[in-house]
């Protein structure tokens, strides 16, 4: 189990719209809260209420700032959601020494079986992105399940089968989908908007996709829409004449 | 990567005990008896000690005997094997030095075998990982093996090879450090492709996703100073083969001896905390930590 | 392969109880998942029409809330000094009979000796009904140290401003422009709504110092100087009307631009309105060239045309505007480097403007008929929308600059039409409709009305027969005429001055007056523990109530402690700050899913019961019994009008009647059984052009929203102003005292002017602006209690721009020294290149008095965390004329905690950020170490 299947019937996973993504960390909490109560244990917090607290969540959001080339451009601000990318190449996978992390055959997404899980900690050393973390409390391993007890749940009405975190995100930048079927939406926001991997070099092959920020502060020239700014005359009276004439138009 | 005690002393000693052990099963030195239950109480304290303080590093040891289930792909499980029958194997070899006066060869050269394959896999749980870049090179095992010889040798009192396996191991440390150096930036992961926005500009982390800390930052993350590492390694490659080999020129004494040994395992505790302390995950780049 | 079996369909909960969240004031419908009859998961409710589905941070993290080790247990009586944190617990009925033995005297001698000031309460149109039954003046919500600039000028101006008040046409705006808007009301449908805009490709434009959150996403950022946006959207009006790229049609036809101004220099009427004997403003009308008012069948006001009359030429407010406007000190060259904007880049955005509102325009096929009887057989839309909150509000300035901002929606003719800013209900409703502001006072009885309104000139002013302020707060005083929403600011320092006169009790409910919700923090702490030369404390009484151990109770000395938002009934009501959207009225609940584990009441039902004890006239029935049961009882059975009550929804005896309807006794149980609240669609035909539009009108009069059709014009130039001006001019009976002429007469321009506040900020030495933003996961939420949001903001780091940080030799994580004309504190920096280069920021509210909270002495929120409030005082540093100038709007009153100047020096690292506090003795405790939450098997 702890070798990769050779082929997924399916790709699940998402697509996270950098352009869109406001930073809000809702999906963070939301994972959070739907994790905790449900797959395997509660995802614990240590100092819950002192100093160096801290918890295991399955969903970050990071925040980079990008200083373009160009002398005078703006820098931008990206917010930046992570977690686990549900890799075709797991390398999580394959160092578990017990079997409990595995990538499911029908859809692809990794889990992690707590009742063989060891803690040994590996297989978050081989994840390059730090989407698995251990927790204190249980001394097993934590990690994104695509809520795989949410989309397939059938206690829950349909329209509800997806990720918590894609249910929950205000500003619509968290896709949901099957990324081994081109015709899926998440495959064609992919292709239309140029959905990349991260770290690709790592030989990883994420299925996650992440959108790009469309290009920022790109207003315009003047020249373009100087039309739209002619001055109808260049005195006061002048414009109550134009005025005047419009009106007679109107 | 946080140089936890649990996993320095692990490599460490099962790294010696297991060097000690190849010797043992090859002959080196040719004991019997109760001077052999000596050797072998040494080597076993050394690999079973060290293996048992990595137990200490697992959420869940009691689930340990679960890791000998994927051979087949872990390198941790494939340690784990083998670790298991180098001294199931040593044991009956030396059940047969200690108590029937008998030299079970067989027994002997393929423990010993077993002996360098568990800090081979050893080195290779550390080596697989493309997310460590200054481990993720053949020097690793080199390193881990040729230091687990040259302290097995020392152990058995092998002082020639010793001799000559310290230089070695000191010399592989060495380019080890200078390699791994520039492993990072080689490994072609940084920033840009980390967050796949190096088309924009100049990526820098800004806000982390929390103020406080976590497990990640708590495992992979250690920052440690260029100046203070430097330090180090000088004491390091000092303890580990310099002082052992002016010890081991010297006239032999039992004292020099077990000077030599314990420089030794002081310098190679040293290197390994580097080893650790050192290992930049590529994960930090996410916390604009590297 | 092998894999596990797992149980894909795990139970998700026994049940589900739907109903309003308040993790913030956004108030989005939320299903709270119970097991075992415990919280176990909340999620959003897809059928609300706030948040359809969708949920925050701090929403998701409501459990914890819910949970929090900070919650209050018991009420509690002061036994040690104040702000020892000594108390004792008491029973309930002895915390009411202190409340009732301190505040009855009062009420039967001089009810002003009363303060009651609610903080993020949302509950008005019951807390200020209970106020005025027990007949103080004394009673606002926190709205003037939040935005009042933003809702006065909106509905000065135009009926309505952002958020409640209204919102962009999602489905259609092509152009989304944001002023100072980081995390804010409307929280999660302003995501939404970015989010839709953004998966269509439209284009958002952020103006902001700060560049993160939503102008972060946005395409294009203005890193606009704080506090020059009002300056920066005059050259874009200037732009516009230089090009003739206004809406004349609209102008003319919905607007008071064809409203003739009276000329007649020096007299009491210059520059009022020319009205007719009924009061209605006159316009020349372009079919007969006749003066008429301006709403008879089938009038065309004339936007150019001027009436001679008694020798006077008395030109209409749109000649005024292009006399103003039109000046080169508009033209973005003039203005570009105050504002720190490229003149280039003022044009460019204005030039965009006018493309897509005049470029793209286009129609929807909906036939309508206006209040001139006119039919249109389509509706022309003009896709360019708006949205702005505190960051342009919270300036000395912000009025104006609020008002400029509906100005330009206005000229561009995006207000109320397809792809503009439209109104939510009970919106549009002029600042004519709304009540005025009553001080009427009477010992032993009610108030002669409601305490808050729209003053529309001198006579409307809260002043007493002797010239001074009737209230403790100087709302409505020539210090700030037009103050809506009172000044909370201003109620200690007021008090603790005797300024303008002393009070017995001050009340609180959910403001944490001695920590983040003050200016001044250690001056007020001082205010409320000094006491006087008899020893008695100079603020004689404080009772406070809270659900949790925030900084304030420690300085009060009676706490009643409320529940949590999980364990009260609520109405989010449309007498009050509804819910509704742009297409529908709206309302909802709250309920009880979970009893209180502790001896904790609502507040609100609190009242009726401390109401009833007081026998006040609307808490008792005629027998004296006590005529509200609890908040729940109030919401169902309270009737403001005949047939109109806090609830919308389910009226009449059957709960079939929307609006107007008799009193429905099951009322509550048919909120809960639809989700928690109720909503009523606008027709598709009335959704649009409501102020003028006769089938919204209709509808309107149906849902009770009005008593009669109300259509109006926007108010370009707003009348009030100019009559507060000509009382500064020495017209009329009521005169402001000397000192406030001058300035009353500046900053009250009838058409919104900007003008600098920096020289009274003192900026010539204190160059750098000093802001905070919310953080979205914390956004008014009281977060650092929260387990798992507080681990996302556990401290927060000053943020100085690169070249700051240059200019100091700063690297991230050194230490500064930030001094204000007021104060100084030193906190840990980082630097932010995205950032506008003379600005610097931190998060609002995360740092943390130690031993509140119920967290850890060593919290990192008490350590590391910090508040800018330490460098804001309540008043503008001293002029030299002995007199307390309010750090606030002059109009409004609104506090101006985005004016603050300060200069940075980088300073060696002490071992916490400075000034620090002693620890207060915490009466819940501390939280437990670690959490493992899991509820149900």
């Amino acid at each position: 189990m702890t070798t990769l299947p050779a082929k997924t019937e399916k790709k699940l996973g998402l697509v996270i719209d950098l352009d869109t993504c406001v930073g809000c960390h809702a999906c963070v909490i939301s994972c959070k809260g739907w994790n905790t109560e449900n797959y395997g244990a509660p995802l614990s917090d240590q100092n819950a209420y002192g100093a160096d607290n801290s918890g295991t969540f399955l969903n970050r959001v990071h925040s980079f700032e990008v200083q373009p080339e160009a002398a005078d451009a703006a820098a931008q601000l990206i917010h930046f959601p992570k977690s686990c990318l549900h890799c075709e190449d797991a390398p999580c996978v394959t160092v578990c020494p017990t079997g409990a992390s595995y990538k499911r055959v029908e859809d692809g997404i990794v889990l992690v079986n707590e009742s063989d899980c060891i803690g040994c900690g590996l297989c978050a050393w081989a994840c390059p992105y730090g989407a698995r973390e251990l927790d204190q409390a249980e001394g097993v391993m934590k990690k994104c399940t695509l809520c795989v007890d949410r989309i397939y749940n059938e206690n829950l009405p349909e329209e509800d089968r997806q990720p918590a975190c894609v249910r929950t995100c205000p500003a619509g930048a968290r896709h949901f989908g099957d990324l081994g079927d081109e015709n899926s939406e998440v495959s064609k926001l992919v292709a239309e908007r140029g959905g990349m991997d991260l770290m690709p070099e790592q030989g990883t092959k994420p299925v996650n996709k992440y959108l790009p920020p469309r290009p920022k502060d790109e207003m315009p020239e003047f020249d373009v829409l100087a039309p739209f700014l002619e001055p109808v005359a260049e005195e006061p009276k002048g414009f109550l004449g134009w005025l005047d004439k419009t009106l007679e138009k109107l | 990567m946080h140089p936890a005690p649990s996993v320095i002393f692990f490599t460490t000693f099962s790294g010696l005990g297991f060097g000690l052990l190849f010797f043992l099963g090859l002959g080196f030195p040719a004991v019997t008896g109760w001077t052999a239950f000596a050797f072998f109480a040494i080597a076993y304290v050394m690999a079973v000690g060290g293996l048992m303080a990595s137990t200490f590093h697992l959420g869940r040891p009691e689930r340990a005997i679960k890791a000998f289930t994927q051979w087949r792909s872990s390198w941790l499980s494939r340690e784990a094997w083998c670790a298991v029958g180098a001294l199931m194997l040593m044991g009956l070899y030396g059940l047969g030095l200690v108590f029937f006066d008998s030299r079970w060869t067989a027994f002997g050269i393929l423990g010993a075998g077993l002996s360098m394959a568990t800090v081979f896999t050893t080195s290779m749980i550390y080596t697989q990982l493309k997310t460590i870049p200054r481990w993720n090179m053949k020097l690793t095992p080199l390193k881990f093996m040729s230091l687990s010889l040259a302290g097995g040798a020392l152990l058995a009192g092998q002082v020639d090879a010793a001799l000559v396996l310290l230089v070695i191991a000191g010399l592989v440390q060495l380019y080890a450090w200078v390699e791994g150096d520039k492993a990072f930036a080689g490994s072609g992961t940084d920033m840009a492709s980390a967050t796949g926005l190096g088309g924009i500009g100049k990526v820098r982390a800004f806000e982390p996703p929390h103020t406080g800390t976590n497990y990640l930052l708590c495992e992979f993350v250690h920052v440690i100073g260029r100046k203070h590492s430097q330090k180090l390694r000088v004491i390091a490659l000092g303890l580990m083969t310099i002082v052992p080999i002016i010890l081991l020129a010297l006239p032999f004494s039992h004292i020099v001896g077990v000077l030599a040994i314990a420089s030794h395992i002081a310098g190679v505790l040293t290197a390994r905390w580097l080893f650790f302390a050192e290992a930049e995950h590529v994960v930090g780049l996410y916390y604009g930590k590297r | 392969m092998n894999q596990p079996v797992i149980d894909l369909s795990p139970k998700v909960s026994d049940e589900v109880r739907k109903t309003t969240c308040y993790m913030c004031a956004c108030r989005c419908g939320i299903n709270v998942h119970m097991k075992d009859g415990k919280v176990a998961y909340i999620e959003g409710n897809k059928d609300h029409p706030v948040n359809q589905g969708v949920l925050c941070a701090k929403g998701s993290a409501g459990i914890m809330q819910v949970n929090a080790p900070s919650r209050l247990r018991k009420p509690l009586k002061r036994v040690g000094e104040r702000g020892s944190g000594e108390f004792e617990e008491i029973e309930w009925d002895e915390a009411l009979q202190i409340a009732a033995d301190w505040l009855e005297p009062v009420r039967q001698t001089n009810p002003e000796k009363l303060a009651f000031f609610t903080g993020r309460d949302q509950s008005q149109s019951f807390t200020s009904f209970w106020a005025q039954n027990f007949g103080t003046p004394n009673y606002a919500a926190h709205g003037g140290f939040c935005s009042v600039n933003m809702a006065a000028a909106g509905i000065y101006t135009m009926g309505g401003a952002f958020w409640e008040f209204g919102q962009p046409d999602w489905d259609h705006t092509k152009l989304f422009m944001l002023f100072g808007v980081a995390e804010d009301h409307d929280s999660n449908p302003i995501k939404m709504g970015i989010g839709k805009i953004k998966a269509r490709g439209a284009r958002v434009i952020g103006v902001n110092p700060i560049r993160t959150g939503y102008n972060a996403v946005a395409d294009d950022w203005v890193g606009i100087t704080p506090g020059t946006d009002g300056l920066f959207i005059l050259a874009m009006i200037h732009c516009l009307m230089k090009a003739g790229k206004i809406d004349l049609h609209y102008l003319a036809q919905y607007t008071n631009a064809p409203v003739l101004v009276i000329n007649n220099p020096g007299g009491a009427d210059h520059g009022l309105l020319m009205r007719d004997e009924n009061g209605k403003e006159l316009v020349i009308d372009r079919a007969t060239g006749k003066l008429t008012p301006f709403d008879q069948p089938g009038v065309k006001p004339d936007l150019a045309a001027t009436y001679e009359k008694d020798g006077q030429t008395h030109r209409p407010v749109f000649h005024q505007m292009a006399e103003m406007y039109l000046d080169d000190q508009y033209a973005p060259e003039a203005v570009a480097e105050r504002c720190g904007i490229p003149a280039k880049r003022i044009r460019a955005i204005a030039a965009e403007l006018a493309r897509i509102a005049f470029g793209e325009a286009f129609t929807l096929d909906h036939a309508w008929t206006d209040f001139r009887g006119e039919k249109h057989d389509k509706m022309t839309g003009r896709p360019v929308s708006f949205h702005s909150m505190r960051g342009i509000s919270a300036h000395a300035n912000g009025f104006q600059t609020c008002r400029a901002l509906h100005v330009l929606q206005i000229i561009l003719g995006t207000v109320e039409v397809p792809g503009g800013f439209r109104f939510k209900p009970p919106y549009p409703k002029p600042a004519t409709a709304h009540p005025k502001p009553h001080v009427g006072l009477t010992p032993g009885a009610p108030l002669n009305g409601p305490h808050l309104g729209f003053t529309h000139g001198p006579e409307d002013l809260a002043l007493k027969d002797n010239g001074t302020p009737a209230r403790i707060d100087k709302a409505f005083t020539w210090e700030n005429p037009m103050s809506s929403h009172g000044l909370m600011h201003m109620v200690i320092s007021n008090a603790y001055a005797g300024d303008p006169y002393k009070i017995d009790v001050l009340f609180m409910y959910m403001a944490n007056m001695s920590w983040n919700s003050t200016m001044n923090t250690r001056g007020v702490i001082d205010m409320l523990t000094d006491k006087d030369e008899n020893g008695e404390y100079v603020i004689p009484k404080i009772i406070y109530s809270d659900a949790y151990s925030s900084e304030m109770v420690a300085y009060s000395d009676l706490i009643l402690p409320d529940t949590t938002y999980l364990e009260r009934h609520d109405c989010i009501s449309l007498l009050d700050r509804p819910i509704c959207e742009a297409d529908a009225a709206a309302d909802a609940i709250r309920w009880p899913v979970i009893e209180p584990d502790r001896d904790v009441k609502g507040f609100q039902s609190m009242l009726c019961e401390l109401g009833a004890k007081m026998k006040l006239p609307g808490f008792v029935n005629e027998d004296g019994s006590q005529k509200y049961a609890d908040y729940g009882d109030y919401i169902v059975n309270h009737e403001r009008r005949p047939g109109i009550g806090p609830l919308a929804g389910f009226r009449g005896e059957n709960g079939d009647q929307a609006g107007r309807g008799a009193v429905n006794p099951k009322q509550l149980d048919q909120y809960i059984e639809n989700g928690g609240f109720f909503v009523e669609h606008i027709p598709d035909g009335a959704n649009y052009y409501k102020p003028w539009n006769m089938e919204y009108q209709e509808w309107a009069v149906t849902l009770g929203l009005y008593d009669k059709p109300t259509p109006y014009l926007f108010s370009l130039y707003v009348e009030p102003m100019r009559k507060f001006q000509l009382a500064a001019e020495g017209h009329g009976d009521r005169q402001p005292p000397d000192h406030l002429r001058e300035r009353i007469t500046s900053t009250m321009s009838p058409l919104p002017i900007w003008y600098s506040t920096e020289e009274d900020n003192h900026a010539a030495d204190y160059p750098v602006t000093a802001l905070t933003q919310r953080p979205m996961a914390m956004y008014h939420s009281w977060g650092s209690q929260n387990a798992w949001l507080r681990q996302l903001h556990g401290h927060n780091p000053l943020y100085l721009p690169t070249k700051l940080m240059r200019a100091n030799t700063l690297s991230d994580g050194d230490w500064a020294k930030v001094t204000s004309p007021h104060g100084e504190i030193t906190v840990p920096v980082l630097e932010m290149a995205a950032l506008n280069e003379n600005t610097v920021w931190t998060w609002n509210a995360i740092g943390k008095r130690k031993g509140a909270w119920a967290l850890e002495e060593d919290a990192p929120e008490a350590t590391r965390g910090f508040l800018l409030n330490h460098l804001i005082h309540e008043l503008l540093p001293p002029k030299g004329d002995g007199l307390r100038w309010a750090n606030s709007d002059p109009i409004t009153g609104q506090a101006a905690w985005f004016d603050l100047k300060v200069r940075i020096e980088k300073a060696a690292a002490p071992d916490e950020s400075q000034p620090g506090f002693a620890p207060i003795k915490s009466p819940v405790g501390t939280g437990p170490k670690d959490l493992t939450w899991k509820v149900g098997n």
